[in-house]
Formats: structure tokens, sequence, C-alpha cells
């Protein structure tokens, strides 16, 4: 699964995508993975302030809980509400499937994330190959 | 390319062919064993609805042998073994002085000298010390078999289709929890039983543990199963299987601080058989009307997953139990709990709350188990 250039990515596995001041959040396709089948995705409400590294939702499989972290500062301007009833789209086509949208505090914070190809590296070391 | 075990897990001689086949592995219990293969929904649905095949060779095989097997048998598990015929088995306990559990076992009666007791992984050195010691005073020899055999479970309602093929053994002659020997896959005096922890029909084999034998035969079971759509399938769908069915796992429903009366398992306690280890305990709770706490099962009604260690709590908000294993039920499509709760309680229709991360959760209490296989119409 290639990891979109245009994307940003954390070492909890989350990915943003920033245009203007919006930032787009979902979970990369390593994590949707990890967990196996998704059933369950817990996402603040419109309006949430949410801060770059603290959780701001869990997304759940069959067999675990998983935190989300955000992966930016600013404040919830929209949820997919899709993943309310088809919380598996995160595991067909996780980079498409977007979790939260979020007023950025700040464009510029998103400039510290990893880019396409360091987190590439980063789970190469996580997995051990 | 797959990456080997790390090297402080144990594995079975199936480790390498799981890796390959590129299922999921995790720590389970000390054992590096696959959690899921295709996905643990897909495998779920397989077992309830075609067949799947496990790799449950972590667990442990106790044999009791010698003139004095019964008796040891029936001192160390609450079951009444006496009961058995040859080629029987039943599901049964051996507990702790005070009526707890040391394990939940399957007793196998291989003749009226010769008993087989199939233990779980995670207490596998625990059971076998338990056994030795309690035994020593029967005339009786007590061999831990459990790195002698890969033991596949072969479950599902086509199950017993999938395991004809590799067998002469006329399977419809046996019954649930009986077994006989035969050969499967080219090897002679295989033991076939018809159990499982699916609360489906099925079958374990137990095999020679070399590797190759092993394989050889795992691929022999999905290839035969190919017709039916059977998948090889992980802890994981083990779990939500055995959850659906209100099958109890060891530190969780059942464990050494919960009794038999409390987990819900009195219908394999036989008081009346005689004395044996924990039945004076057991007789004192019986006679004190019964245990405080009990087991129960959960449904949620609002959106949550209750998970083991939740609290649950009453409408209140007063912490009354906890859960002790919860998920989504893949083929139910609910989701689900296990709890223990206060007997006055565990009533079916009560409404309590689960506590999920900060929110209390409303969920009814229901019938276990929470699935139930459909009888056979032929």
């Amino acid at each position: 699964m290639a990891y979109p250039e245009k994307y940003k990515y954390t070492r909890e596995h989350e990915w943003v995508e920033a245009a203007g001041n919006i930032g787009t959040v979902g979970i990369t396709d390593y994590a949707q993975n990890s967990l196996g089948d998704i059933v369950f995705v817990d996402a603040p409400k419109i309006g949430t302030k949410v801060e770059k590294g603290a959780v701001f939702g869990s997304v759940e499989s069959v067999k675990a809980v998983s935190d989300l972290y955000s992966p930016v500062t600013g404040t919830v301007t929209e949820v997919n509400e899709e993943l309310h009833s088809s919380p598996e789209k995160i595991n067909s086509d996780a980079h498409a499937a977007w979790i939260i949208k979020v007023e950025l505090s700040d464009p510029n914070e998103v400039g510290s994330l990893l880019s396409a190809a360091d987190y590439e590296k980063f789970i190469a070391e996580e997995t051990g190959k | 390319m797959a990456t080997p075990a790390p090297v402080s897990l144990r594995k079975t001689a199936l480790n390498a062919m799981h890796r390959r086949m590129g299922a999921k592995m995790v720590d389970f219990g000390g054992w590096d064993m696959p959690v899921e293969y295709s996905g643990l929904i897909a495998e779920h649905l397989a077992v309830r609805t075609g067949v799947g095949v496990f790799d449950v060779s972590h667990m442990g095989d106790i044999q009791l042998r010698g003139p004095g097997s019964l008796d040891a048998v029936q001192h160390i598990t609450m079951n009444d073994a006496s009961k058995l015929q040859e080629g029987q088995a039943h599901y049964s306990a051996m507990l702790y002085p005070q009526g707890t559990f040391v394990d939940d076992v399957i007793v196998h009666k291989l003749s009226p000298n010769d008993y087989l007791i199939v233990i779980n992984a995670g207490t596998r050195e625990k059971d076998f010390g338990w056994v030795k010691k309690n035994v020593q005073r029967f005339e009786c020899h007590a061999n831990d078999y459990s790195d002698y055999y890969t033991q596949l479970a072969i479950q599902g309602p086509k199950a017993a289709e999938t395991l004809a093929k590799l067998t002469k053994v006329d399977l419809g002659t046996i019954k649930g929890y009986w077994f006989k020997w035969g050969n499967v896959c080219g090897l002679a005096n295989t033991l076939i039983a018809r159990t499982g922890y699916t609360g489906e029909d099925g079958f374990e084999i137990y095999i020679p543990s070399d590797v190759a034998t092993s394989e050889r035969v795992w691929n022999e079971v999905l290839e035969a199963g190919k017709e039916f759509g059977i998948l090889p399938c992980g802890l994981g769908a083990r779990n939500t299987l055995r959850l659906e069915s209100a099958m109890s796992l060891y530190d969780h429903e059942i464990s050494e601080t919960i009794n038999v009366f409390e987990a819900h398992l009195d219908r394999f306690l036989k008081l009346e058989k005689g004395p044996f280890i924990g039945s004076d305990a057991l007789k004192t709770i019986q006679a004190a009307g019964g245990p405080q706490r009990k087991l129960i099962g959960l449904e949620m009604i609002d959106r949550g997953i209750a998970r083991d260690g939740y609290p649950v709590l009453n409408l209140d908000g007063k912490k009354i139990g906890v859960v002790t294993s919860g998920s989504p039920a893949p083929f139910l499509k609910k989701n689900i709990a296990l709890a223990y709760v206060p007997t006055e309680l565990a009533v079916i229709d009560n409404e309590v709350t689960v506590e999920i991360r900060g929110n209390a959760v409303k969920a009814r209490i229901i019938p276990t188990p929470f699935y139930r296989r459909p009888k056979k119409t032929a």
C-alpha cells in the first residue's frame, strides 16, 4: 500500500492532509491492518477542540480498542458520519476514509510531522523487517 | 518474507506454516500463535456457516494410566467420570479445595485404566504439577503428552464432510463428545474426537507433532475443505466463537477466585459421586443458599463495546460488577459480554450499564448461550 506523498503522518499511525487551514485526519493503512476488522469509530462532535498529540477518539476492531491521537491542534469542523454505520470503510481504504476535519490553529504545525517516506521507514523499523 | 517467531516464545509444529501463510501472530500465554489469517469476522463466519481449521496444539494433554486411574480422575475433577464409557468424553474441571478453578478440562476415557485430560495452554505447567501432586496416592501414572501431539480443530457445519475425505472412519457414528481411533491422512490410530470450543459441530484430531506430518495434515485439511470455503482460523475467531456460545475462558469467566456455582457450571458438578477436591467447600456454599455473585450474559442496548475488565454499574451509577469477556459478536451482529454481578441482580431483562472509557452505556441481561447452533434437520 502506497502512502500518499501529500499526507503527513504520526508515529501513532494517523495521517493528515492539510489544505489551507483545514486538516483532514484518518488512520494509516498500517494501522487498519494491525487492528483487523474495524467495527466501531468513536469520533468527537463538531466544535470539539483537539490538540496535537492528545487523544481525540478511538477505533475498535473486534478484538481491541485503539486510541486516536490528533496530528494537529484545532477545532473539529466535520465528522465522517459514514463511518458510524460503515466503519469497515477504514479497512477497505484507510487513506480515503477520513475520520474528522479540523480547522487548524496553526497550519505550520503539520511541518513537523513525518513525510510519507519517513513514515514508511518508521513502520519498517516497527515491524523489524 | 515471513519473519521468524521471537525466540522466547513457545511454538507449535505449525509455527513456520502460520508465518508463511501470512497469519498475524501474537503472544498468547507465552505461545507464538496466529490471531487471525484473512480476518477475524470472515473466519468466525466460515465456522458458523461452513468450516474452519484451528491449530490448537498449544493445548495440553495429560494421560492417567493404571488400575487407580478412574479413582484419580474422580478425585481431581468435578464431573462423574465413572459414567463415561470407553470412547466417551465430557467437560469437567479441576478444582482447588475452596471450589474454585485450577482449570477446566475435557476428560476422555481411552480404556478402563486409561484417561486423557485435555487442558488449557496457559495453565499447562500448573495443571500438570497439580495432577502429579494429587494423584500420588492412587495406583496410576500421570504423563504429560502435550508436546507429542499436534491438535487440529476442524469446526463448522461442514466439518464432518471435510474430515470424511481424509478418513474411512464413519464419522456419523461418532456422537458429540465421543471419539474414535482411526486412520486420518494415512496416519494410523489417530484420535478423532467430536469436540471443540466454537459452539459448532466439529472434530479435534490429535496427530504426531513433527513438523513434516503436521504441515502435511494441515494442508490436506485445507484442501479437503476447499469446496466448502474452509478458512484457516486464528485465536481471535476462536475467542469470539466461544463467547457467542458463552463458553468459559480461564482467567476470565473461571479462575482461582471464582467458584463453580458462580460460573454457572454446576451442571457439570457431580457432588453426589462422593468426595473430591473442592466438594466440601461447594457443599457448604450450596447449603448457605448458593453463590453471592453470578455470571450473566449482556447485550449492549446503546452504542458501545464492553471489553474485559470494564465495570458494570446499576442505573444509579453504582459499581455492581465487572465484565469478564466482551466483544462484538460477528455472527449475531450485536455487542455482547459476560459479566459477574450480585446474584440478586442477575435477573434476565434487567438493565445495567457498562462503563466504557468514562461513559455509562446501557446493556440488558439476556439468557446465555447467546448463540445456539441450529438442530440438524437431516
